[in-house]
């Protein structure tokens, strides 16, 4: 064993007592101190593509809100890091909470990770910014006061993609054979897209549970050549609607594919030739909206690629939290609640203002269904869609596509 | 008859298993290091193979790619492999299991976590109709390529003198010493072509998967079965093996589609059960 000699031991001292010299007036300016705000998003895995453009999307807002002087005088700091698993999302929202003093919660793409932190949120009584998991559950029977929700739910999305369907009559009659993500969101997308062919007559002939790590779909593609359907229809999440849509190319069979849910990152993915049919997105970089072309250019001179929709919905997300500390001059949970409940409008970059419904916590706000351009029509390799008008038009009420209090089991 | 498809199909996608797995059988039958970062080579290979086709094309990627990954298997036997031959297994492991992790990160770091994209060459799109089966065109190349490789690897291992070295140091590397023959440089050749042949499935699996960072971690899982199945040691096992996890995979998710991806841990553990040194593995004196 190592004996320290005095002098070590004093300098040793020394350099401890001058560190909490200088830690020690932070203590007393804490009026100043940073804005805290935790923020978790899946960073590896089969949504971390996802996630990376997330980060990228918090940090622009993070700088902007900095650079024009930050919340009620206060810079903002964005504690972000990857949510891994439900588990872990968990046990990192609870120690960002306890340990890293953060004011809120935001983020999250993942469903299963994002209802963990919305317990987390409710038995600490903090505010959580369900950002980007869009599972109808979380707002419906799990949802809880402590949670506000950007991203559309899935009822929505199959309604955007319903639309499109319908006026191109391929539901009536039609014979439909689904691909199930295996977790909470596919389960939750396939009930959804069960209530549309109920509705209009559209029949349900296959359905396939689909684990999140399967990474090769010929079985199931013959599967779906042995049932022969009218139309195929995904409920997949992540980069597995990228390995479907590409295998579904390879394999060339003769069945329209649509789908209800699918991120650009994973379209972009995809490659040129491979993606075809309706989906559905809450936003798009070729969006003609001048609040939204300026973000766009924006990130492209920083990034040098364009947005994809979390990195849009994050800097949403962040401004709209901002504006919420600002207008209610406090970081309080329950002043911020009371802030968004009241239905307070938000810019969102889109052409109709958002806000969050008050029984729900639900964010109304525009989405559009997209088809793929046909080959050879794309300016580059990130214009590979063309999207479909706003839906709901723009005479009807935003929360026409939402579920209604009836279809909604959600009490705060 | 429709199982019948599932049965063909699963026999390629079987073809493609043995690609990643061979190679690890290989590495671990001569130097008895378990390569944790076999996954990393075969993520390399899709990259390497992604970046070249841009400029080259397919075919050219198909071959540089694991050319290349081959050279860099050649400093990975060299400079980390080497020094844990004779050491704790436990510290290859270790060491292998960071190196799949750094070249994770690497690749992160290098291309983004965002998947690229890779399509399959026009003139392989599309199945095509054998009675009543139906075949990806692509997937054929890919099961031709594959029975190549394999024919390559037999002749190497059955039918040359390198092969007969190789084979004797499997079962008795003493005995091998002990006749004057260094193993050294046969091993640097054995991770040349295990690495190679993990990189050649990877640059034939981009088109048709996701490129994306993680792809090494998803793919040494399943190359772990068919290796554990097949035995150590025995090239035929490990072939039998691959076949028999794509079989038994496509068969399970034509009847019970939820317990797919289970099922090829089920067979495992049945195997292991039964004959706990895998379907036709040898007794090998250093490891037991």
């Amino acid at each position: 064993m190592t004996r320290f000699s005095r002098r070590t031991l004093l300098k040793a001292g020394a350099g401890f007592a001058s560190t909490s010299a200088i830690g020690f007036p932070a203590l007393v300016h804490a009026q100043t101190e940073k804005i805290k705000i935790g923020h978790l998003t899946p960073l590896t895995g089969f949504l971390g593509a996802l996630g990376a453009y997330a980060q990228l999307g918090i940090r622009m807002a993070e700088e902007e809100i900095n650079r024009s002087g930050g919340v009620m005088g206060r810079q903002i700091d964005v504690l972000s890091e990857d949510s891994v698993n439900p588990a872990t999302a968990a046990t990192k929202a609870q120690r960002m909470l306890d340990q890293d003093g953060v004011a809120v919660l935001m983020g999250e793409i993942n469903s299963a990770s994002a209802l963990t932190i919305m317990q987390v949120a409710e038995r600490n009584k903090r505010l959580f910014m369900q950002i980007g998991a869009r599972s109808d559950a979380l707002r419906g029977k799990n949802c809880n006061r402590f949670t506000f929700h950007v991203d559309i739910p899935n009822t929505v999305m199959v309604n955007a993609v319903g639309k499109a369907l319908l006026r191109d009559h391929m539901v009536k009659d039609k014979k439909f054979f689904t691909l199930t993500a295996d977790y909470i969101f596919g389960h939750d997308l396939l009930n959804a897209a069960k209530r549309f062919f109920n509705a209009n007559q559209g029949n349900l002939i296959g359905d396939e549970l689909i684990a999140t790590d399967v990474t090769d779909f010929s079985p199931y593609l013959l599967k779906i050549r042995q049932a022969k359907p009218d139309i195929v229809c995904s409920n997949l999440a992540g980069n597995q609607v990228t390995t479907l849509i590409k295998q579904y190319a390879e394999f060339g069979l003769p069945y329209p594919i649509v789908g209800f849910n699918l991120n650009t990152a994973d379209a972009w993915a995809a490659g040129e030739g491979n993606l075809a049919g309706t989906w559905p997105t809450v936003w798009y970089h070729t969006l003609d909206v001048p609040a939204s072309k300026t973000f766009v250019a924006n990130f492209i001179k920083k990034h040098g690629k364009p947005p994809e929709n979390h990195a849009w919905i994050e800097y949403i997300s962040l401004k709209m939290m901002a504006q919420a500390m600002n207008e209610t001059k406090s970081t309080d949970t329950d002043k911020l609640i009371a802030y968004f409940e009241k239905e307070a409008e938000f810019d969102i970059l889109k052409a109709r203002k958002a806000h969050f419904r008050s029984w729900d916590h639900q964010l109304m706000q525009e989405a559009y269904p997209f088809t793929v351009k046909p080959k050879g029509e794309a300016k580059d390799k990130w214009d590979l869609i063309t999207l479909g008008a706003a839906v709901p038009d723009a005479n009807e009420p935003l929360e026409i596509l939402a579920p209604t209090k009836e279809q909604n089991p959600c009490t705060l | 008859m429709f199982l019948l498809e599932q049965v063909v199909n699963g026999l390629v996608l079987g073809g493609y298993y043995l690609l990643i797995a061979l190679g690890l059988s290989l590495i671990f039958s001569v130097g008895g290091v378990v390569n944790l970062a076999h996954g990393a080579f075969y993520a390399l290979g899709a990259y390497a193979s992604v970046e070249i086709t841009k400029y080259l094309g397919f075919g050219p990627a198909a071959v540089l790619s694991p050319v290349a990954v081959a050279m860099l298997g050649i400093l990975f036997e060299r400079f980390i492999l080497r020094r844990f031959y004779s050491a704790d297994p436990i510290l290859s492991l270790l060491v292998t299991f960071g190196l799949a992790m750094v070249a994770e990160q690497a690749i992160r770091i290098i291309w983004g976590a965002a998947p690229l994209s890779a399509s399959i060459p026009p003139e392989f799109r599309g199945s095509v109709i054998v009675g009543d089966f139906l075949f990806s065109r692509y997937r054929l190349l890919i099961l031709v390529v594959v029975a190549a490789v394999l024919l390559g690897i037999w002749l190497l291992l059955h039918k040359t003198s390198f092969g007969r070295v190789v084979r004797a140091g499997i079962q008795r590397p003493d005995m091998v010493a002990a006749l004057g023959i260094r193993l050294q440089p046969y091993m640097t050749t054995i991770v040349m072509l295990g690495v190679g042949m993990a990189a050649l499935g990877g640059a034939f699996f981009a088109p048709i998967t996701i490129v994306h960072p993680a792809m090494g971690a998803e793919v040494i899982t399943v190359a772990f079965v068919v290796v554990v199945i097949g035995g150590l040691g025995s090239f035929w096992g490990v072939v039998i093996s691959a076949l028999m996890v794509g079989v038994i995979r496509g068969i399970t998710i034509h009847f019970a589609p939820a317990a797919g991806e289970a099922s090829i841990y089920i067979l495992m553990f049945l195997v292991l059960l039964v004959r706990p040194r895998g379907l036709l593995g040898e007794r090998i004196e250093k490891f037991e």
